[in-house]
C-alpha cells in the first residue's frame, strides 16, 4: 500500500491520542467500527455551552490511513461548531489524506466517527436536562 | 573475475545485511548463498558455458549437460534419493502442480478421491480446486490448534477410492514439521500416492527418502540460498509413480517437463542442496538459539499468543499475534524489519491468514500475526534490535488501541456487541 | 572453446544483461510478493522488466505474462486458452516447434480435434492452406513467426485475419523473431504471442505469453496471485531482469544487428552455393538474418555435425530439443523435402558475436570435411 506523506506523517505522528472521561456530561463519545472489519475508532470531543467544540481525541485500532483519518478528524474539529463539524463529509477527509482507492472506507468511518460522538453528546445533554 | 559482487565473503554479506530493514522474512525467499552465486557465474559469462543442455551435436550442449547432471546428483543427494529421481521445474509451485494434477490425470481411473490439509500452501490447495472443477472430489483436513495434523483423522478420511494425499512437511507460515514418515506408512500400505510439499523443510529437516515412504516430493531452490526461478520434483521409482506432463514439447526430463534446461539456476539449486546437507545441523543449531533469544526477549509482552507448536517446529520460524493491534499498522511500524504477516503470496491481499484461521485463531488475532523467519545471515543483533523495536511499538500502537483500553478497564472486546460493519 | 554457430538453440548472455541481473543475485533478492521494502524492490524490477519486454513487440505491459521459458508460454497459450473453452478444433502449422505440437497433441487426447496447417515448398503458409484448413469448429490457431530450423518467416497479420473471420483465436510463436525482425503484436492481428529470453542473448529460464486481455485463459500453474492470477509461482527475478534488458538492447540495437547478421548471412550463403551439390533451404521466402539450413546431398548430416564439431565449429541439424533423434527434421519433411537430402541438413544460426572470419573459416572447414567425406570412405573420425 502507498500512503501519501500526509498519511504517514499523522501515522507516525498522530495528533491528540487520548480518552476523556465518557461520563462528563460535556463529552460526547464515538465508537465505530468492529474489530472483525479491522478497524475500530473512538472519537471523543468536548463541547462547551454555545455548542462549539473545544477538544477533541481519539484511540483507533485499524491500518495507517484510520489512524490518519482518525487524526485529522481530531484537528479539524477543534473550533468548529456541532453544526458545521455535523456537515464534515468524508470525501474532504479522503481528499485532504490522498487516500488510496481501497482505504475510502477509513474516511467513510471516520465520519461515522464525528456523527457518532456528536449524537452521543447531544444524548448526554437531554438525559441531563 | 571482473563482477566483485560475487566474490563477497560471508562477513561481507554479513555486512550488507547490517544495513535497514534487517531481514527476517527468510521463508518468503532467501538471498543467493555467495557460493552459490559464484558457482552460477561460469554458466552465466557470454565467454564460457553458454549451451542449451538438449544440444547433441557439440561441446557446449555437451558441458551444460553434465552441469545439469551434477547438479541433479546434489540435489538427490540431499533427500537421500536417486539422481534419476529428480525432475527439473520452474519452483515448488509448478512442482506442486506437476505432482498433483500430473498424478490425479496419470490415474483419475483408479479413483476420483484426493486428501490435503486446508494449511497446504496455496499452490497445492489452488491445484486440488483445480482438479475439483475436473470433477475428482477433495477432503481438507482441519489440522489440530497446534497446526499438526491428527493421524487417526487422516486415517480415517482415506477411502477405498482415495488417490493421493497431499501434505506438506513444514507449513510455510507456522514452521510445524508434520510426520511425513508415519503418513508414509498408512498411504503405502493402501497403495495410496503420497505427495509431500517439502519447500520449507529441505535444508532445514533432514529428509530420507530411502526411510520416508513419500512418492513425490516439491523442492525449491530461493528458500534455501538458491536461484529463484528453479525447482524440482522428486517421482519416486520404487515403487514406481508415473505422472502426466503438464508441459509438455521437446520430451526433456524423461517426457515429464519439457523446455530449455535453465543451467545456471541448476547450477545454483546443486550447489545450495550441496551446501546445505554439509553445513545443515551446525546451522540449524546456531538459528535455534536465536530463536530462543527472540521468543524469550517478546514472552514479557502482555496478550501475545504463539502460533503453532513450538516443540515440532524448525528453529526458523516464530509466528506470533499480538492482541489489539491491527495487523497492517503493525507491519507499517516494523518497516526497519522486514516480516511478512501471513504468507508472502497472500500479502497484497486484506484476507486474513488462511493458515491462522484454520488452527482456530480469530480473525482479529489472524490480522496481527507476524512471521519473523530467521535464517543464515541472521545475528545476534538482529535479535537484539528486533525485540526493542517489537517492544516500542507495541507499546505505541496499544497506546492508539481503543480496544487495549477496554482490556485494560477490564472489558473484553470480544464480547462486546459491535455495530455491524 | 570451438566458434558458436548455433544461435537458434541458444544464445550466450550478453554482458551488459549479465550486470543488469547481478544485483538481484545478491543483495536484492526479495520476493516481489512481500510488502516490505526489500520485496517492493524486487516487484519494481519485475515490472520494469515487463514494460521493456512489452517494448520489444509493442505490446502493453498489462498484456505480458511471464512464464519460465517458451517452452511453458506456449503450453500456456495453446492448454490454457483450450481449457477455458468449449471442446473444438485446433489447427496449427505442420513446421511448429515441439512445444506447440505436443500440447496440441495433448488436447487431441482430450478430446479436441486436432487440424494441421499444411506449408508449401519454401515452408510457407499460404493464406490459401489456412482457409483450406479451418473449419467452423476451429477455436485456435497457432502459426510461428519465424521457423527455428528454416528461418522462414510468415505473413501473420494476413493469416491471423482470416483466423479472425472464422471465430478463432490466433498464436503465434515469436521466439525465434523477436529481437531479429520487426514484431508488432497490437498490429500483427494474433491475440496470444510467445517470447523467450534465451534467443536474445538473455539468461535461460524466462519467457513470456502476450495476451489480448479480452481472452479468458485458464492458468498453467495454479496457486498464487501472481501474474494477476494467470502465472503462480514466485518471480523469476533475476532471470525477468536479464530478459527485460535483453529486450531492450534487442530494440534499440534491432537495425544494426539485422544489418550485419543480413551481410554475413549473405556472405555465408554466397560462399555455400558455390559448393558442389548444396541445397539451400526456403532460400525463396523471406527469412530471418540469423538463419542458414542447408543439406548437402550424398553427405550424412551427422557425419558433418561431428566433423564440424571436432574441427571446431558448433552447429546443429535443427532443433536442439530433438538433436540426437536420428529422425529427420519434420520442418524439412513438412516441405516436401526427400528424407535423405534432409537427413544431410544442417542448420548454422549466427549471433552479434560472429565475424567474417569466422564464416570465412567455418567455409573452409566445411570445404575439407566434405572432401574428405566425400572422397574415398566416409568414415567417421570420430
Amino acid at each position: 500500500m502507498t500512503y501519501s506523506d500526509k498519511v504517514l506523517d499523522h501515522y507516525e505522528n498522530p495528533r491528540n491520542v487520548g480518552s476523556f472521561d465518557q461520563n462528563d456530561p460535556g463529552v460526547g463519545t464515538g465508537l465505530v467500527g468492529a474489530p472483525a472489519g479491522g478497524d475500530v475508532i473512538k472519537l471523543q470531543i468536548r463541547v462547551n455551552e454555545d455548542d462549539v467544540i473545544v477538544d477533541a481525541c481519539f484511540k483507533t485500532y485499524g491500518c495507517a490511513s484510520a489512524i490518519a483519518a482518525s487524526s485529522l478528524v481530531t484537528e479539524m474539529l477543534k473550533g468548529k461548531a456541532l453544526a458545521e463539524a455535523q456537515q464534515i463529509k468524508n470525501t474532504l477527509i479522503a481528499e485532504e489524506l490522498a487516500l488510496p482507492p481501497a482505504k475510502i472506507g477509513c474516511s467513510v468511518l471516520a465520519e461515522d466517527a464525528i456523527k457518532a460522538a456528536i449524537a452521543d453528546y447531544r444524548n448526554h445533554k437531554h438525559e441531563i436536562r | 573475475m571482473g563482477y566483485p559482487v560475487m566474490n563477497m565473503t560471508a562477513t561481507e554479506m554479513n555486512q550488507t545485511f547490517r544495513k535497514r530493514p534487517i531481514y527476517l522474512d527468510y521463508a518468503a525467499t532467501t538471498p543467493v548463498d555467495p557460493r552459490v552465486a559464484r558457482k552460477m557465474m561460469a554458466y552465466l559469462t557470454p565467454d564460457t558455458e553458454f549451451g542449451n543442455p538438449s544440444s547433441r551435436s557439440h561441446l557446449y550442449g555437451w558441458h551444460a549437460e553434465e552441469a545439469v547432471e551434477a547438479a541433479r546428483q546434489q540435489v538427490a543427494a540431499l533427500i537421500n534419493a536417486d539422481p534419476k529421481e529428480i525432475v527439473w521445474t520452474s519452483g515448488a509451485t509448478e512442482s506442486d502442480n506437476l505432482a498433483i494434477k500430473g498424478a490425479a490425470h496419470f490415474y483419475h481411473n483408479k479413483g476420483k478421491h484426493l486428501i490435503t490439509c486446508k494449511t497446504e500452501h496455496m499452490a497445492v490447495l489452488d491445484s486440488c480446486r483445480q482438479l475439483e472443477q475436473e470433477g475428482f472430489e477433495v477432503t481438507y483436513l482441519t489440522p489440530e490448534p497446534s497446526g499438526l495434523i491428527d493421524l487417526n483423522k487422516l486415517a480415517a478420511a482415506l477411502r477405498e477410492d482415495t488417490l493421493l494425499v497431499s501434505i506438506m512437511h513444514v507449513n510455510n507460515e507456522i514452521g510445524v514439521i508434520q510426520d511425513i514418515e508415519a503418513i508414509g506408512e498408512l498411504t503405502r500400505a493402501r497403495g495410496i500416492i503420497f505427495h509431500v510439499d517439502a519447500a520449507q523443510s529441505a535444508g532445514k529437516v533432514p529428509i530420507d527418502l530411502g526411510r520416508m515412504k513419500v512418492d513425490l516430493m516439491s523442492l525449491s531452490a530461493h528458500k534455501i540460498y538458491g536461484p529463484k526461478g528453479i525447482g524440482a520434483l522428486y517421482v519416486r521409482r520404487q515403487p514406481r509413480v508415473r505422472i502426466e506432463a503438464q508441459i509438455h514439447g521437446g520430451g526433456h526430463e524423461r517426457g515429464m517437463r519439457s523446455g530449455t534446461l535453465p543451467v545456471h539456476q541448476i547450477v545454483g539449486m546443486g550447489e545450495a542442496f550441496r551446501i546445505a546437507k554439509e553445513e545443515m545441523r551446525e546451522e540449524n543449531e546456531h538459528i535455534r538459539q536465536l530463536r530462543d533469544r527472540l521468543l524469550a526477549g517478546l514472552q514479557d509482552i502482555e496478550e501475545i499468543y504463539l502460533n503453532g507448536d513450538l516443540e515440532q517446529r524448525v528453529p526458523h520460524n516464530l509466528n506470533i499475534s499480538f492482541n489489539y493491534v491491527e495487523g497492517e499498522s503493525l507491519i507499517m511500524a516494523l518497516k526497519d524489519i522486514a516480516v511478512s504477516s501471513g504468507s508472502a503470496c497472500t500479502s497484497a491481499s486484506l484476507e486474513p491468514s488462511y493458515v491462522l484461521r484454520a488452527i482456530g485463531r480469530s480473525e482479529e488475532l489472524a490480522h496481527s500475526s507476524i512471521r519473523f523467519s530467521l535464517g543464515r545471515y541472521t545475528t545476534e543483533q538482529d535479535i537484539d534490535y528486533t525485540i526493542d523495536l517489537i517492544h516500542k511499538k507495541i507499546r505505541k500502537l496499544r497506546e492508539l488501541s481503543p480496544l487495549w483500553e477496554m482490556h485494560q478497564q477490564g472489558v473484553d472486546p470480544a464480547k462486546v456487541e459491535w455495530a455491524a460493519h | 572453446m570451438s566458434i558458436y554457430l548455433d544461435h537458434n538453440a541458444t544464445t550466450p548472455l550478453d554482458e551488459r544483461v549479465l550486470e543488469a541481473m547481478l544485483p538481484y543475485l545478491s543483495s536484492r533478492f526479495g520476493n516481489p510478493s512481500s510488502t516490505h521494502t526489500v520485496g517492493r524492490q524486487a516487484r519494481a524490477a519485475v515490472e520494469q522488466a515487463r514494460e521493456q519486454v512489452a517494448d520489444l513487440v509493442h505490446a502493453h505491459p498489462s498484456q505480458v505474462v511471464f512464464t519460465s521459458g517458451g517452452t511453458e508460454a506456449n503450453n500456456l497459450a495453446i492448454k490454457g486458452y483450450a481449457d477455458s473453452q468449449e471442446t473444438g478444433a485446433i489447427a496449427v502449422s505442420a513446421i511448429e516447434h515441439s512445444s506447440v505440437l505436443a500440447p496440441a497433441a495433448s488436447l487431441g487426447r482430450r478430446g479436441w480435434q486436432p487440424q494441421e496447417i499444411p506449408v508449401d515448398g519454401n515452408g510457407t503458409v499460404s493464406t490459401e492452406a489456412l482457409r483450406a484448413t479451418l473449419t467452423a469448429r476451429t477455436r485456435l490457431v497457432s502459426v510461428m513467426l519465424a521457423n527455428n530450423e528454416s528461418g522462414v518467416i510468415q505473413d501473420i497479420a494476413a493469416l491471423a485475419s482470416i483466423a479472425r473471420e472464422q471465430g478463432a483465436v490466433f498464436h503465434t510463436d515469436a521466439v525465434q523473431a523477436a529481437g531479429r525482425l520487426p514484431v508488432d503484436f497490437s498490429a500483427c492481428g494474433a491475440q496470444l504471442m510467445t517470447v523467450s529470453a534465451h534467443k536474445i542473448y538473455g539468461p535461460k529460464g524466462a519467457g513470456a505469453l502476450i495476451v489480448d486481455k479480452s481472452l479468458d485463459m485458464t492458468p498453467l500453474l495454479h496457486g498464487g496471485e501472481q501474474e494477476k492470477g494467470r502465472r503462480a509461482g514466485t518471480e523469476n527475478v533475476a532471470a525477468l531482469v536479464g530478459f527485460g534488458k535483453a529486450a531492450e538492447l534487442a530494440r534499440q540495437e534491432l537495425v544494426s544487428r539485422m544489418e550485419t547478421l543480413g551481410g554475413l548471412k549473405a556472405c555465408l550463403e554466397e560462399r555455400l552455393a558455390q559448393l558442389p551439390g548444396v541445397t539451400i533451404f526456403a532460400q525463396a521466402g523471406p527469412r530471418v538474418a540469423t538463419t542458414t539450413f542447408f543439406a548437402t546431398a550424398g553427405i550424412d548430416g551427422e557425419a558433418l555435425l561431428l566433423n564440424l564439431d571436432q574441427a571446431g565449429f558448433a552447429v546443429a541439424s535443427g532443433a536442439a530439443c530433438e538433436s540426437g533423434h536420428q529422425d529427420p527434421s519434420h520442418v524439412l519433411l513438412a516441405m516436401g523435402v526427400e528424407r535423405d537430402l534432409a537427413r544431410s541438413a544442417l542448420r548454422v544460426s549466427l549471433g552479434i558475436s560472429n565475424t567474417q572470419q569466422q564464416i570465412d573459416d567455418f567455409i573452409e572447414a566445411l570445404t575439407a570435411i566434405r572432401q574428405r567425406l566425400c572422397g574415398g570412405s566416409a568414415r567417421l573420425t570420430a
